[in-house]
């Protein structure tokens, strides 16, 4: 066995220079910003008003409340909460559907392949940023003051909302696909409809209906709160359980909510597979 | 140019002709039934979303009038004539502002911290038990599925009204998001270092700390700035149920009809969110280069 040779340090520190003496500002540079980072946090909780005493006593009160939940409980509204739960699945369902239903001819326009001309794509970028900046919440909001309050509302402004989202993703999904299929049909003649029907929709709508799947998944989740505004479903129950101390109808309602979410997710997972094949899932 | 382009003998081409027929007509099959039970999927939901379609249309108006509306002032003209009187509350709106960003900001890092002491029990490859990781991986499951929102509701009820049960809220759906999307990480992390660290004898968090920890920390930070992003969305209407914010100055003007307001609080709202994207984007693309960005 060789003995161990000891290292040649002046070689090593000629060739490598800033291992051996890093420059004082690469070393102060990640102390400096976690103390601002931790700075602004503290700042943070003064400011935001996080005492103690009030801390403590939240959580002590906390602590009743989830000892008050147990055991899960929907008394006598069972089926109450069974209606609920299937609004909200049709607020979800529904409100995608038409979300990108409209989303797709706008997401033409906003796609760098289809449409050359920067004067058309930045306002129709900046409109769909702008929907999409507004909150689902928000949305819920206004339509409640159009069409009243109700699951009708809440599907509108699921549509509305989400209609931001996909124009964005579909004109990426779209920006994304081969040039040469539709090059293939223009070359046979087609015209620009042609182009984008046999060229550009094969190629598109798999991975559209991906996302599509997912986002019926995750709205599940946002139609569950939007009925907190009154736009119905189980989240107008819940917020009325909460408001009137009824502990334990919320802990069954936030398990169902638990449940139907999980079932949604493994259902639209299987279609998603079936649909695209397990590795294009993002 | 001439090319021969040859021709299967019919009786071999009819059998494919017959065979290519047949697998397109089962995908055609599937593709309608799927079609129609996708219909009357939405049928039902439309039954039970209580659709009506006579409301939508003689209402619609309303909602384009609406715009109309929150976009013109007390006297009639335009909101855009007049910024001084359209943005009159501006000094408090954003006061509110900053209250938002800062409730998403302890918000964020509580949570981020909380995901980063957890993630390690939830990953597949680091846990050091499997019932623990299960019980983690449910704990965070839980933290994210129930909305912000919901939360908020409940904590707004023990912490009393303001912005801390805000924050508490975020904290907590930004733990099951980020402590998901850590172990994630860390589950493609490299095992070998690790194995390096623990062939000198270190014990759990030595190696975590020197042999995963360096791999996985940049993933950390940028999806920690992913998330702030979103929580400045989700606390700007935290305020509608009470827990801080601007939403509380928005579902007022919002409920009382103060129509210019309305819109004056989300463009201010609209800005800030354009606003942190873009800075939060440029710094994820500092932290990452651009092209391992997730």
């Amino acid at each position: 066995m060789n003995p161990v040779q000891p290292p040649d340090l002046e070689q090593l520190r000629a060739r490598h220079p800033d291992i051996f003496a890093r420059p004082a500002a690469a070393r102060l540079a990640t102390p400096l910003v976690a103390a601002c980072a931790f700075g602004i946090f503290v700042f943070g909780l003064v400011d935001l008003d996080f005492s103690p005493a009030r801390l403590l006593s939240g959580l002590r009160q906390l602590g009743w409340i989830t000892l008050m939940m147990i055991p899960p409980d929907p008394g006598s509204s069972l089926p109450l909460y069974l209606k609920a739960l299937g609004e909200t699945l049709s607020i979800a369902l529904l409100g995608t559907t038409l979300a990108a239903l409209m989303a797709l001819p706008i997401s033409l326009f906003a796609a760098k392949n289809v449409v050359r001309s920067n004067v058309v794509r930045f306002p129709v970028r900046r409109f769909l940023d702008s929907i999409r900046g507004v909150d689902t919440l928000i949305w819920a909001l206004v339509w409640i003051n159009v069409v009243g309050l109700g699951p009708f509302a809440g599907v509108l402004a699921i549509a509305v909302s989400d209609f931001g989202a996909f124009g964005k993703l579909f004109s990426e999904a779209i920006e994304a696909a081969d040039r040469r299929q539709v090059e293939g049909v223009r070359a046979s003649g087609g015209s620009a409809l042609h182009e984008i029907r046999f060229g550009l929709m094969p190629q598109v709508l798999p991975v559209i209906a991906g996302q599509v799947l997912y986002f019926i998944e995750s709205n599940t989740r946002s139609a569950t709160i939007i009925g907190i505004v009154g736009a119905g479903g189980i989240g107008l129950q819940l917020a009325e359980q909460i408001r009137v101390l009824e502990w334990q109808k919320v802990s069954f309602l936030v398990l169902m909510i638990l449940i139907a979410v999980a079932a949604i997710d493994w259902i639209s997972g299987k279609l998603r597979f079936a649909i695209i094949g397990r590795r294009a899932v993002a | 140019m001439t090319t021969a382009v040859s021709i299967l003998p019919s009786q071999q081409l009819a059998a494919l002709n017959l065979a290519y027929r047949k697998a397109a007509a089962r995908r055609r099959l599937r593709f309608t039934i799927a079609l129609v039970l996708f219909f009357a999927a939405l049928v039902v939901a439309a039954v039970g979303a209580e659709v009506n379609l006579r409301t939508f249309f003689t209402h619609f108006s309303n909602f384009v009038s609406y715009f109309g509306r929150i976009l013109s002032l007390d006297n009639g003209a335009w909101v855009w004539t007049d910024p001084a009187e359209w943005f009159w509350g501006w000094h408090k709106w954003l006061r509110l502002l900053g209250e938002t960003i800062l409730i998403s900001y302890v918000g964020t890092l509580i949570g981020a911290i909380l995901a980063f002491v957890l993630n390690f029990f939830a990953a597949e490859n680091t846990s050091p038990a499997p019932w623990l990781r299960f019980a983690m991986r449910r704990l965070l499951e839980f933290a994210r599925t129930v909305p912000g929102i919901v939360f908020a509701l409940i904590f707004v009820i023990a912490f009393g009204l303001g912005p801390m049960a805000g924050v508490l809220a975020v904290a907590i759906h930004s733990t099951g998001a980020l402590g998901k999307l850590f172990s994630e990480i860390v589950e493609n992390a490299d095992m070998r270092p690790v194995e390096g660290v623990r062939s000198t004898g270190a014990g759990w968090i030595a190696c975590m700390r020197f042999a995963v920890l360096p791999q996985v920390i940049a993933g950390y930070a940028s999806y920690t700035l992913l998330r702030f992003e979103i929580n400045v969305r989700e606390a700007s209407v935290m305020g509608f149920v009470g827990a801080g914010g601007i939403g509380q100055e928005l579902v007022v003007a919002i409920r009382k009809f103060y129509y210019s307001d309305v819109s004056a609080i989300l463009v201010t709202i609209i800005v800030t969110v354009f606003i942190i994207d873009i800075a939060t984007g440029w710094l994820r693309g500092r932290l990452l280069g651009k092209e391992s960005r997730p």
